[in-house]
Order: C-alpha cells, then sequence, then structure tokens
C-alpha cells in the first residue's frame, strides 16, 4: 500500500469488478430472476401453474379409479363477460382423454379480447393435469354481443397420487384489450 | 494544515471532503428523519380512536407507505452512510476517501430524490399509496399516477446507495495505514464493509423490481401481470430478495457503532473480536437464502416452507454469539451510563426482544396467524426504532465531541434517552398485544376491542416524537456550546479517531498514524 499508482491501480480495478457485480445483479433480477421463477413453477407445480399443450400418448386407461375435476370461472375486475363451465365438475378415469367447455358471452356493445389464466390446486397434481387442447393457449376476441364455447381438452395423468381424489382448476379470465391496443401503439 | 475549507455555499456543492459528505448526510437524514416521523404522528392521530377522524383512508395509506419510504431510505441509511464518511477514514487512518468526487455526487443525488417522492404528495392522485413494500398489481395496475416519480426516485436512491457502498469497500480494502490488517480494523469498519457488499448486490435487485414495475404499466410488459402471463407472487421474490438483505443493510452498521462504544463505557477490550466478524459474515450470508419468510402465506409447497423456515431460525444463532459477546464485555466491566452507552444498552436489550418475535414471526405454520397483523409492525419496529435509530443517536452522542470538538449536556442526553425509550416502548410494546388478537396492519380503522392499547400506544408515540425535537436542541446546542471536549473525549477510548484533536481537523491522517 505505500506506492500511490499501485493503490490507484488496485482502486480502478476493484471499482471495475464491483460495478461489474452491480449490472450483473440487475441483468439478473429482470432477465434471469423471472424465467428461471416459471421454470421453477413448472417444475414444482408451484402457483397451480399448469404446463402448455400437452401431446397425448396412448396409455392404458385406470379404469380401476376416478378423479373428479372440478371447474370454476372468475371474472378479473371489471371484466364485464358472462363466463361459466358448462358443468361444475366432472369424475374422469386416469388416463382417458376428456373434452368439456366453458361458456363465454360478451354482453357489451364493444368487441373485447380476453385472456384466461389457469390454476390448479392441489399443486402437487399440477404435473398430473395435461392439457391437450385449451382456450387458454390463445386470447379470446368476442364481438358485442356475440357467444363462444370455448373448449378444454385434458387427461389426468395415470401416475398421479393415490391420495388425490379431487383436482380443481380455475379459470380466471382478464380483459387484455386496452394491453393489446397499447401494444400495437408501441 | 493550511487548505483550510472554502467559504460559502459552494464548499458545500463541491466538498470533496470526507467529513463535509459525513456531515451533509447526517443533517439529511435528520432532514428526513423528522418528516417520516411527522407521518408517523398522522398515522398515530387516527388510530388514537377507532373510527375515521382526522384523514380519509385514502391519506392515511398514503402516509403509511411515505412514512416507510422516507424512513428506510432517507434516514436510516443515509445516516449510516453519513457516519461511516465520517467515521471509516479517521479509523483506518486514510486521508479521505477512495472516491471523492463520486462521494459529493452520491450525497447530492439523495435530496433531488427525496423531493421527486416528498412532490408526490401533491400530485393528482396523491402519493403512492401502496405499502413501502409496493406489491404489485396495487403498485401497477392499482397505482396512482405518481407511481412514475415513486420509481424514479428510487432509481435515484439506489445509485447513490451502490456509489456510497463501492466507495467504502474500495476506501477500506486500500486505503489502511500500514500495519492495519482486516482483523486489527474497528469492528464498525468490518461491519460497514460487509453490508457495502449487501448494498452492492441488491440495490441493483431493487433497481430491477422498480424496471419491471415501469415496463409493466408503461410498455405493455406483464411481468407481474397474470393477464399477460406474469405472475404478482413473482414480484414478491424479486422484492424479497432485495429486501431481506435490506433489513440487515439497515442493522449491521449498527452492531459496528454498538460494538464500539460497549468497550469504552465497560472499560474491557470488546469480548470475541473474531466471533463478531464471523457472525457478521454469518448473517449476511443467511440474509440471502431467508426472503420467503417474508411471504409465508402465498401458497408455498411444504418444503419450502420448512427450508426458509429453518434457515431463518439459524440466523438467531450468529445473532446470539453478538448478544452474548456484548453482554460478555459488560460483564464485570467498570461501568458507566453515559448517554451513548445508555441507547447501547438499550439497544442490546430491545433489539433482542425484537429478534426474539422475529423468531416467533419465522415458524411457518405461527406466521399465518401473525401475517400483515399488528404482531409484524411490533416486531420491526422494535429491530428498526432501538436497533437502527437508537444505535445511531448513540453514535452522535458518541462522536458528536469529535466532530465539533464541544461536549454535549450529560443531563440533557440523559433526558432525551429516557423520554425516547419510554415513549418507544409505550408506542410499540402494546402493537404486540393487538397483533396477536388480530388487529390488521395498514388499516385506519380499527375494531374496538383494540381501543385502549391503540391509545396507549398513540401517546407513546407522540411523547417518542416530542423526544426527538429535544434530540435536535442538543445537537445544535453542543455545536454552539462552549464547552471543549478533549482530544479523548472518553476515558480511554480504543481507536485512531481518539487520537486526533477534537473537533477534528479538515484534514487528517495526511500521513499515515503509525499502527501498533
Amino acid at each position: 500500500m505505500s506506492n500511490t499508482s499501485e493503490v490507484q491501480r488496485s482502486v480502478t480495478q476493484q471499482v471495475t469488478r464491483l460495478l461489474g457485480v452491480v449490472v450483473a445483479m440487475f441483468v439478473f433480477a429482470i432477465w434471469v430472476l423471472p424465467p428461471l421463477y416459471d421454470v421453477f413453477c413448472d417444475i414444482t407445480g408451484l402457483n397451480g401453474k399448469t404446463g402448455g399443450q400437452y401431446q397425448a400418448v396412448n396409455v392404458v386407461v385406470d379404469t380401476s379409479r376416478q378423479v373428479r375435476v372440478q371447474f370454476l370461472a372468475t371474472n378479473n375486475e371489471g371484466m364485464p363477460w358472462q363466463f361459466a363451465p358448462e358443468m361444475a365438475s366432472i369424475k374422469v378415469h386416469p388416463g382417458e382423454e376428456v373434452e368439456v367447455r366453458y361458456l363465454a358471452t360478451n354482453p357489451t356493445g364493444l368487441t373485447m379480447t380476453a385472456q384466461a389464466i389457469p390454476s390448479l390446486v392441489p399443486f402437487k397434481a399440477a404435473e398430473y393435469f395435461h392439457k391437450t387442447e385449451c382456450f387458454c393457449f390463445n386470447q379470446q376476441s368476442l364481438n358485442a354481443g356475440e357467444s363462444a364455447e370455448l373448449p378444454l381438452r385434458f387427461i389426468v395423468d395415470q401416475d398421479i397420487p393415490k391420495q388425490v381424489n379431487t383436482i380443481t382448476l380455475s379459470y380466471t379470465l382478464f380483459d387484455v384489450t386496452a394491453d393489446i391496443a397499447l401494444a400495437q401503439s408501441n | 494544515m493550511a487548505h483550510g475549507p472554502a467559504k460559502g455555499i459552494t464548499r458545500w456543492l463541491y466538498t470533496t471532503n470526507h467529513k463535509d459528505i459525513g456531515s451533509m448526510y447526517l443533517w439529511f437524514s435528520l432532514a428526513m428523519f423528522l418528516i417520516g416521523g411527522v407521518f408517523a404522528l398522522v398515522i398515530r392521530a387516527e388510530l388514537f380512536e377507532p373510527g375515521l377522524q382526522i384523514v380519509d383512508p385514502e391519506f392515511f395509506n398514503q402516509m403509511t407507505t411515505m412514512h416507510g419510504l422516507i424512513m428506510v431510505f432517507g434516514a436510516v441509511m443515509p445516516a449510516f452512510v453519513g457516519l461511516a464518511n465520517w467515521m471509516i477514514p479517521l479509523m483506518i487512518g486514510a486521508p479521505d476517501m477512495a472516491l471523492p468526487r463520486m462521494n459529493n455526487w452520491s450525497f447530492w443525488i439523495l435530496p433531488f430524490a427525496f423531493c421527486m417522492l416528498l412532490s408526490t404528495l401533491f400530485m393528482d392522485g396523491g402519493a403512492p399509496n401502496f405499502g413501502w413494500t409496493f406489491y404489485a398489481p396495487l403498485s401497477t395496475t392499482y397505482a396512482p399516477p405518481s407511481v412514475t416519480f415513486f420509481i424514479f426516485a428510487v432509481h435515484i436512491m439506489g445509485a447513490s446507495s451502490i456509489m456510497g457502498a463501492i466507495n467504502i469497500v474500495v476506501t477500506i480494502l486500500n486505503m489502511r495505514a500500514p500495519g492495519m490488517t482486516m482483523m486489527k480494523m474497528p469492528l464498525f469498519v468490518w461491519t460497514w464493509l460487509i453490508t457495502a457488499y449487501l448494498l452492492i448486490a441488491v440495490m441493483p435487485v431493487l433497481a430491477g423490481v422498480v424496471t419491471m414495475m415501469l415496463m409493466d404499466i408503461n410498455f405493455g410488459t406483464s411481468f407481474f401481470d397474470a393477464a399477460g402471463g406474469g405472475d404478482p407472487v413473482l414480484f414478491q421474490h424479486v422484492f424479497w430478495f432485495f429486501g431481506h438483505p435490506e433489513v440487515y443493510i439497515m442493522i449491521l452498521p449498527a452492531f459496528g457503532i454498538v460494538s464500539a462504544i460497549i468497550p469504552t463505557f465497560a472499560r474491557k477490550p470488546l469480548f470475541g473480536y473474531a466471533s463478531m466478524v464471523y457472525a457478521t459474515s454469518s448473517i449476511a450470508f443467511l440474509s440471502f437464502i431467508v426472503w420467503a419468510h417474508h411471504m409465508f402465506t402465498v401458497g408455498m409447497p411444504v418444503a419450502g416452507e420448512l427450508f426458509f423456515m429453518y434457515a431463518t431460525m439459524l440466523i438467531a444463532v450468529p445473532t446470539g454469539v453478538k448478544v452474548f459477546n456484548w453482554v460478555s464485555t459488560m460483564f464485570r466491566g467498570s461501568l458507566t451510563f453515559e448517554t451513548p452507552m445508555l441507547f447501547s444498552i438499550a439497544f442490546v436489550i430491545l433489539f433482542t426482544i425484537g429478534g426474539l418475535s422475529g423468531l416467533m414471526l419465522s415458524i411457518a405454520p405461527a406466521d399465518f396467524q401473525y401475517h400483515d397483523t399488528y404482531f409484524v409492525v411490533a416486531h420491526f419496529h422494535y429491530v428498526l426504532v432501538p436497533g437502527a435509530i437508537f444505535s445511531i443517536m448513540a453514535g452522535v452522542y458518541y462522536w458528536l465531541p469529535k466532530w465539533c470538538g464541544n461536549m454535549y449536556n450529560e443531563t440533557m442526553g440523559k433526558v432525551h434517552f429516557w423520554l425516547a425509550f419510554i415513549g418507544l416502548n409505550l408506542t410499540f410494546f402494546p402493537m404486540h398485544f393487538v397483533g396477536l388478537a388480530g388487529m390488521p396492519r395498514r388499516i385506519p380503522d380499527y375494531s374496538l376491542q383494540f381501543a385502549d392499547f391503540n391509545m396507549i400506544a398513540s401517546c407513546g408515540a407522540f411523547l417518542f416524537g416530542a423526544a426527538q425535537l429535544l434530540f435536535v436542541y442538543n445537537v445544535v446546542a453542543t455545536i454552539r456550546s462552549k464547552h471543549k471536549a478533549t482530544t479523548e473525549v472518553w476515558e480511554n477510548p480504543e481507536g485512531l479517531e481518539w487520537t486526533v484533536p477534537s473537533p477534528a481537523p479538515y484534514h487528517t491522517f495526511t500521513v499515515a498514524p503509525p499502527i501498533k
């Protein structure tokens, strides 16, 4: 520490290194943490996040047991659509592919776009619940006064733990009309 | 020392002197402390009786938010940076900080950040009202328009903290007097070194989280918006990844201050110096892996709850080491109870109470009952007010004679201490009871059963507030006093800062002092 130019060099080096840490942590917060969190949720079923589209494989349907699947529909705040499942619940055999429908009506005088977000409990069942087709994979547009049947095809995995007898699948419908307009204007 | 300070306002605007900058930080944080305190008194006045009397609920929410933000970012953090600026060069025998110009900049952007934040109170839609933790979507979809000013204010104060922290690390690592090895450094220097690393690691994460909010609000991204595939719970994870180390940022320097004061007034060397260093490092490390204990109720898998519960409980071990070291330092010492010592002893006792309520909160199944109640408010005020604030006041009374060259009035100091001590306990102790009974935090009205305890808490808060006016008086009176302090100020205090005259000359240690 006696030589001034040596101290100066050491200071410059440390400042550069610490600034590097600052930039790295900023990048980590915005570009690494959110995707990492999504991967983590996919693996663990955390927050009841269900996966994307599933390719059905040939399996033996386990007719020895039945799992009850309950359907819920919620409108996010300010969402005026009528949104409800066709049936409140259904009993399925693990491995069997089932199709159910949700009904949506846009009672307003405007064309609107909606996005449904699924959530499933119990969380540990999330990885055993496969959707081969879901209206939640896409945004739904309805003209003024228009109604639609929204299809959902799913398979409950035959490996689902024995203690899971009931799965509750909930969809929350969000109004994304304004977000789309904003995204297009940018 | 022919080269003295410049005259007039430019001395303060252009200064690169660590003592000037330290003083400015301390005055700034005192101003913020008083403003944040007024906001707290608005809250307590409204909660004096059940029902809505003084402010409307919307404004009440703005007060809780602004009180938290101002106290955390405006009062506690700048006060610690101010103490670091003043004391670290004096303690390690350096002539100044390693990066004096950046030091000037890191201070002078702060007043702008807080003017911006405070100006939101006068804007359409009011100031931020979503709590100091600004959870999305409350702070994005449902936020008042002034949220953008809040975001930029956080960016600026983050930049200031990062620059301050880099400066402190580089100063400590390069500017020590020859012979001062790492394990000879005073603990205040050690705790600040570790704090500075924490700041460098997590302030960018805070900047990241507010940037994501900014993009969600203005540019149509969906980091925290479920409709676009984001997740509001992600906000809580990122925020608390910053937030938990942040709470240690606000307490580690306090450990350093108390570790300097207790040996002086116990007239014994600090017990367990090396274990203090290791305990501080362990606390800093653990602070990165416990963040989700703030969010036990979001619906985590049991394995997650257990991990965060046990990791949190583990922090009690190094913290206990510190508390026992302070107690052992006092054990069989020749104790005297000057004002800094009173504040330090109160720190040890009351911080331990706050730590133990933290241990209660760390029990995941019990936390479901305590979550978002006044018990949490009682807990973090017990660690922050007698923890951070009392240690800062202890530090001010301890070093003020060195800074201004005059001795403070001991009686006035003690009166300030006792009023603050009684006020603090009256304010926050009853909050434990109403919290356990289920009173939610951040609500302007409450059920009748909580009325008596809330009235006591409000009386205590006004007493505590009044005591701080006495503090301001004491500081100003000491600066104007004619009662000169000696070079050593106290009886055989340890440390290089007591080898320079009182008041400390504008330039000190231009020649490195010999280290024994």
